[in-house]
Parts: structure tokens; sequence; C-alpha cells
């Protein structure tokens, strides 16, 4: 357990861990090759649209200019804007909760919901919830969650995890989701085709009753307004406009990093978010809610302000961009680790390129379990050129990278194999006869190999190259010896 | 220390550094020139994109396409401030109810409701956007939602081109339903699916001289 100082910005908790190193879990992701096919597939068919409604737009990289700029002055900013917004969702009838982790979140939430009288809650998709393990918690305290999203409900049914932040269910085709109705809803018709718009329409039926009856929903956010305390939602399927309209009580959980200056940054986002996420020159729905309105939509009215590490994301000065991401996934959709691995390798609610800093940001990267992550990538910078706000996710990399060596000096006394070879790298190079001496050692590397000139494994930490790809034996001269043996015969 | 308190507190020692972002560089584009038919076309493009039901009439027609739209509804919905007008020459066989103040209809009675007539506040061609804000014309935010088939009147002057354009006439505060085609998911692989929980059926009237 790190220590924490009162007032100090302190780790994220939750759904935010590796659940075992990113290299172990993608070789055996790697093995599972229908999701890969269906990730493949997924991933390409939305890049190509991204492109084609991004490439409309003429004004593109100013938009993303402004987009990087509102929210690097959010974060500068963001005391005084948090407060602005409380000020302003308080003065139009919201209640406003503030969280400093998961737990305390999951525990202010669970007495909302107890308070309605409710034990069941609809649900629309929320990254946050899922950070925090809400349903999960709730359960625990005997109320039920229902995920609304049909991808989320498609997961929630199989008992299974999300693998993509905008698509979550993307790693199941559709004869999987066939199956899982046919087991998970009793009510569904037993001749159900795998026809998306037939499971589409089992879905709609099977939610319908909840929607029309439900007293509670819990929602996420994707952005807030300061200047005017207003709330944003957007969506495809019409479950959040459910959610957000027609309960009485509505709890939304929100990172405290979602707050934007003014109501005009609006016209940026709504801009950049549709097109980098789905492609879509705009999602079909978007619902905005000031506070609770007297005649028009929920009377209870709640916003839970989430830290859980997102401050100590704040205090690193060269990661703190992370904060900026509003959750697209343009750079998960063209990165191609992510297309080979998937999103569950990377354990974290935060997947892919940005979760491979965002989720070390938020926990510490000195949390041992999430020290893998800076390295899921061959930082070839595609998703700094997809990333509608310009977070240079390659050069967060490589600062991780940096501070994971960093720690784990200090924190292992001892030194490292990693310390070791480099040791060993800066005695060979800093002088010619070391290296030398080192070659001579060249032929020992063919003992190693098969026959095939091949060596498939090589021993200590070395032992992550030869994973996934063999060496080629050395040869039995190195190049020195093989030059001075040419000067020589000359 | 309440909660809200050491957040905060976290948040200044994290900003200790006192870091000073840019001014925002706001060079996108905020006004546009486009003559109404260009702006009547990219809208009717986009909507069409979208799989909803698009026709461009004059006011006189209105009452003529709302009756021959809603003429397989049972039962339609209204908000109270809608030009009564325009629902004059559906069939009589069509129940008519408003949704006023003080005479709210339940969830399950607009479960029960198969359309719902409305007009809107402001359109984006350029994204095939139409925006809603609960004026006495559109109404609560439930009755565009639960009816299965919305039929949404929008006239030739609120049409803008540009979101920046849009967010001018609205008033932030109100309500807002941006709707951008019929309910849909793409989330089986990836494949677009008109109609989940939203109206399945998205029909727009697009109205000179009005
Ligand atoms: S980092 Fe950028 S591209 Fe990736 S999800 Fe966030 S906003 Fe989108």
């Amino acid at each position: 357990m790190t220590q924490v100082f009162l007032g100090m910005p302190a780790p994220g908790h939750g759904n935010l861990f590796e659940e075992e190193p990113f290299p172990q879990a993608a070789h055996r992701e790697l093995g599972n090759t229908q999701m890969r096919k269906n990730l493949r597939h997924a991933t390409h068919t939305i890049r190509d649209k991204r492109l084609k409604v991004v490439g409309e737009l003429p004004d593109w990289e100013q938009l993303r200019d402004a987009g990087a700029a509102i929210k690097n002055n959010a974060m500068a900013n963001l005391e005084e804007l948090l407060l602005q917004f409380e000020k302003n969702f308080i003065a139009r009838g919201g209640i406003v909760h503030w969280a400093r982790d998961a737990s305390e979140a999951n525990k202010i939430v669970t007495q909302l919901v107890k308070d309605t009288g409710s034990t069941e809650v609809v649900k629309v998709k929320s990254m946050a919830t899922q950070e925090i393990g809400l349903n999960e918690h709730l359960e625990t305290e005997g109320i039920s969650a229902f995920e609304t999203d049909l991808a989320e409900l498609i997961v929630q049914l199989g008992h299974d995890k999300p693998s993509h932040i905008l698509v979550p269910a993307i790693h199941k085709n559709r004869t999987q989701v066939r199956d899982i109705f046919l087991q998970e809803m009793p009510e569904v018709d037993p001749n159900l085709t795998d026809d998306p718009s037939k499971l589409a329409d089992a879905a709609r039926t099977h939610l319908r009753k909840k929607f029309l009856a439900a007293k509670v929903a819990i929602s996420g956010a994707n952005f807030a307004l300061a200047d005017t305390g207003t709330l944003g939602v957007v969506e495809s399927e019409g479950n959040g406009r459910m959610c957000l309209t027609l309960p009485e009580t509505l709890i939304t959980v929100m990172g405290i990093e979602k707050v934007l200056p003014q109501w005009e940054d609006l016209e940026v986002f709504m801009q950049l978010l549709p097109r980098s996420s789905t492609g879509e020159r705009m999602n079909p729905y978007t619902s905005l809610w000031t506070g609770a309105s007297a005649d028009d939509g929920p009377r209870n009215v709640h916003i839970v302000l989430l830290d859980n590490g997102r401050t100590r994301a704040l205090s690193d000065r060269f990661g703190r961009t992370a904060l900026n991401c509003i959750r697209c996934s343009a750079c998960m959709n063209v990165c191609p680790v992510y297309e080979r691995t998937g999103g569950h390798a990377y354990g974290s609610t935060y997947p892919g390129p940005i979760g491979a800093i965002l989720s070390p940001l938020m926990t510490g990267i000195e949390a041992e379990d999430n020290g893998s992550l800076p390295y899921a990538s061959s930082l070839c910078g595609a998703c700094y050129d997809a990333c509608p706000v310009k977070i240079n996710i390659p050069e967060i990399l490589v600062h991780l990278r940096g501070e994971d060596v960093d720690t784990k000096r200090e924190t292992h006394k001892i030194p490292t194999q990693m310390d070791l070879l480099m040791k060993g790298g800066s005695w060979a190079l800093g002088k010619g006869k070391n290296i030398g001496l080192l070659e001579k050692a060249l032929p020992l590397g063919r003992l190693m190999a098969g026959k095939d000139k091949k060596i498939k494994k090589l021993p200590g930490i070395a032992a992550g190259w030869t994973q996934s790809r063999d060496i080629p034996a050395p040869p039995n001269k190195s190049f020195r010896d093989w030059w001075s043996d040419q000067k020589e015969s000359k | 220390m309440s909660a809200k308190e050491e957040i905060l507190s976290r948040i200044r020692s994290a900003l200790s550094d006192a870091p000073v972002a840019e001014e925002t560089p706001r060079e996108y584009r905020t006004s546009s020139q486009m003559p109404e038919e260009e702006l009547i076309e990219l809208l009717v493009d986009r909507l069409i994109d979208y799989k909803a039901g698009v026709e461009v009439i004059n006011s006189a027609q209105i009452p003529e396409f709302v009756a021959a739209k809603l003429k397989d509804a049972n039962s339609v919905v209204y908000p109270h401030g809608l030009e009564q007008r325009w629902l004059s020459e559906l069939p009589t066989g069509i129940t008519q109810i408003p949704d006023a103040p003080g005479a709210r209809l339940s969830v399950a009675q607009l479960d029960a409701t198969s359309a719902v007539v409305t007009s809107s506040q402001v359109s984006i061609a350029e994204s095939g956007t139409i925006i809603l804000d609960g004026e006495p014309n559109q109404g609560r935010r439930a009755i565009s939602l639960v009816p299965d088939h919305h039929l949404c009147i929008v006239p030739v002057s609120s049409i803008v081109r540009l979101l920046p354009e849009a967010m001018v006439r609205l008033t932030i505060t109100r309500p807002l339903t941006w709707i951008s085609g019929p309910s849909a998911t793409s989330d089986i692989e990836l494949e677009r699916v008109e109609g989940v929980h939203g109206p399945r059926t998205l029909d727009v009237l697009l109205v000179r001289g009005l």
C-alpha cells in the first residue's frame, strides 16, 4: 500500500491495473484468432470511415488545435472550473458529491440508490463506473445494475469484459452474440437468427420494460460545462435518452477532468468526437441537461465528481495531457499493437495506446502491476496523428518507460538484469578492446542455436525477445575480425 | 478534510509548477455563406444518409404531408404548443393526444402511442443534426423519445450550415436533444442497424416559408 498524504495527489484504485504483465496477457490473447479477426475487421472499418468524414472538414487541424488548447486550459484551471461548475449545477437544482477514490464513489452511489428505496438501476455506458467497479459493488449491496447499451449488455450477459471503449463487444461476432442472447434472455424467441437487426430487436424488447419502469438511472458524462453547469451524453441507440429522461433520479459519475471552461467549447468537441470515434458526421443522439428542470426529466439530479488517481496524473507535468482524452478510441483503431492483442490484454478499463499511458499515470508507475503497460507500443506514432486533442502518446510512453526503469532501480537494491545489461553495455561500448573481447564469445552463440541456425530461447529477461521471434545465430566471425583479416590478406 | 477540500488541495499541489496554457486558437469555421437551396440540399443528403425519411415542402402543404406520413398510426401525441393546423387533416380514426403542463402523459401512455409530431429549434446541414430544445412546440424530451415514430418539422429558416452557427441560436441551459437520424447501433460487427431504443422511424418535413 502506498502511503498517502492528505491533500497530496493520490493513486487511483479499481479497474486500472493490468491483471498480469502485458507481454504475458498479449501472448495468450494472440492465440485467440476469432477475436483477432473480429478486431481487425472492426478497427479497419472504423479507420476508413473516420478518414472519410475527417477529410470532409477543411478545418480539421484548426479544430484539433482548438480542442487541445481548450483541454490544456481546463487542466491548468481545474480547481476554479470545478467550483464554477458546482455552483451552476447547484443553482439549477442539482446535487454535487465529491469522491476521492473508487471506494468512496461506490459508497456515495450506493447510498443515493438506497435512499430512493429502489433495488434496480438502469445504466448508460460509462467508463468511470467501470473503472470504479460500480456494478460489482452494487451487486454486493443487493442492487442490480442493468447495462442498457447493446454492447455493454452483450458483455454483461456474457459475463465478459469490454475489449474496446467504443464498441466493447467487438471481440464477439454475431453468432456468438446470438448464443449469449439465447442463453441469457428467458423471453427471447428460440429461433432468433444472427441477423444484427434481429439481435438489436431482441435487445429492444428485453430492455423496454426496464426503461419504462426504472426509478433510478446511472450515467457517465462526456463533458461538463463550467459556465452553465450543463452535462452532456453522446450516444447512438437512445438508451442514453431513456436513462437520462424517464427515471425520477439520475446519478452521474464523472471524472473531474471532463469539465470544459465554456459552453462554446462544445462546438469544437461535438465536431471532433463523433468523427473520431464512430466515423460519423454526428452521432444519432446527444442529450444536454443543466441540473433538474421543473417539468422535463428526472427531479433528483446528482453528480459524483471523481478523482481516483486523476490528480496523480495531473501532477506529472510530462504526462498530464493524457487527461485531455475525450475517449474517442481513434488511437486504438489505428494501433498495430492493439489490433493484434485486443483490449483484454491491457487489463485496465482503459485499453490501447491511451490506456498504456493513462492507467500507469493514474495508479503511479511504481504500482508494480502497471509497469509493463508503457512498453505495449512500437512507438510508431499513428495514435498521435489520429488523436483529436493531439495527445502526444509516444512521447509520454517514453517518459513513463524512463520513470519505470528509475523506480525499479530504486526499489530493487540489488541490480536488476536490466541494470547489469546496461552496465555491461557501457563497458563493452566504452572501449574498442572490450567489445573485441566480447566478440570472441560469438561462436558460443552458435552453440545455443539449433541446426536451423536460429536461437529460440534466450535466458533471463532477454527471453522476452525470443518469446515471439527467433534470432538468427551469430556468424562465426565478428565484423571486426573479418575486417582485420581482410586488411591482413591485402 | 472533506472530500471536496482534499481533491481541490490535491489539484493545487499537482499544479504546483503553475502551468500556463496558451490562449485557445479558434481558427475553425464559425460562419459561412451558403444559398438556401444548397443548405436544403446538404441537409437532405445527410438525413437520407442516416436513413431518415425527408420531404421538402411549403408551409401550406404541412397538414397534407403530416396526414400522409402518419396514416398508419393509431394515436399521435403532440406538444401543447404545436400549431393545431398541422394536424388538421389527420383522419378521424387517429387519436390526437396533447402533452401539456398540468396534463402530462405518463410513460405508459406514451408507450401506448404510435407516433409523435414536434417542431424543432435549429438544424445543422453539414452534420445532418436537428436540435430540439423543449419549447412549447417541441415538448418534453420524453414525448419525442418513447413513441416509435417521430415526425419532425424543420423550418427552412432554421437551417444553418455549421455547428458553431447553431450554437448561437441555442439556450444551452434548456434540456437539449440533438438528433441525427433514427436511433442506431453498430455494436454487432460494426454493421449499422437503424432502430434500437429511440424511435425506429424518423420522418423530417423541411418546410419553406415557415
Ligand atoms: S487519446 Fe486521443 S485518440 Fe485516444 S481515445 Fe483519447 S482522445 Fe481519442
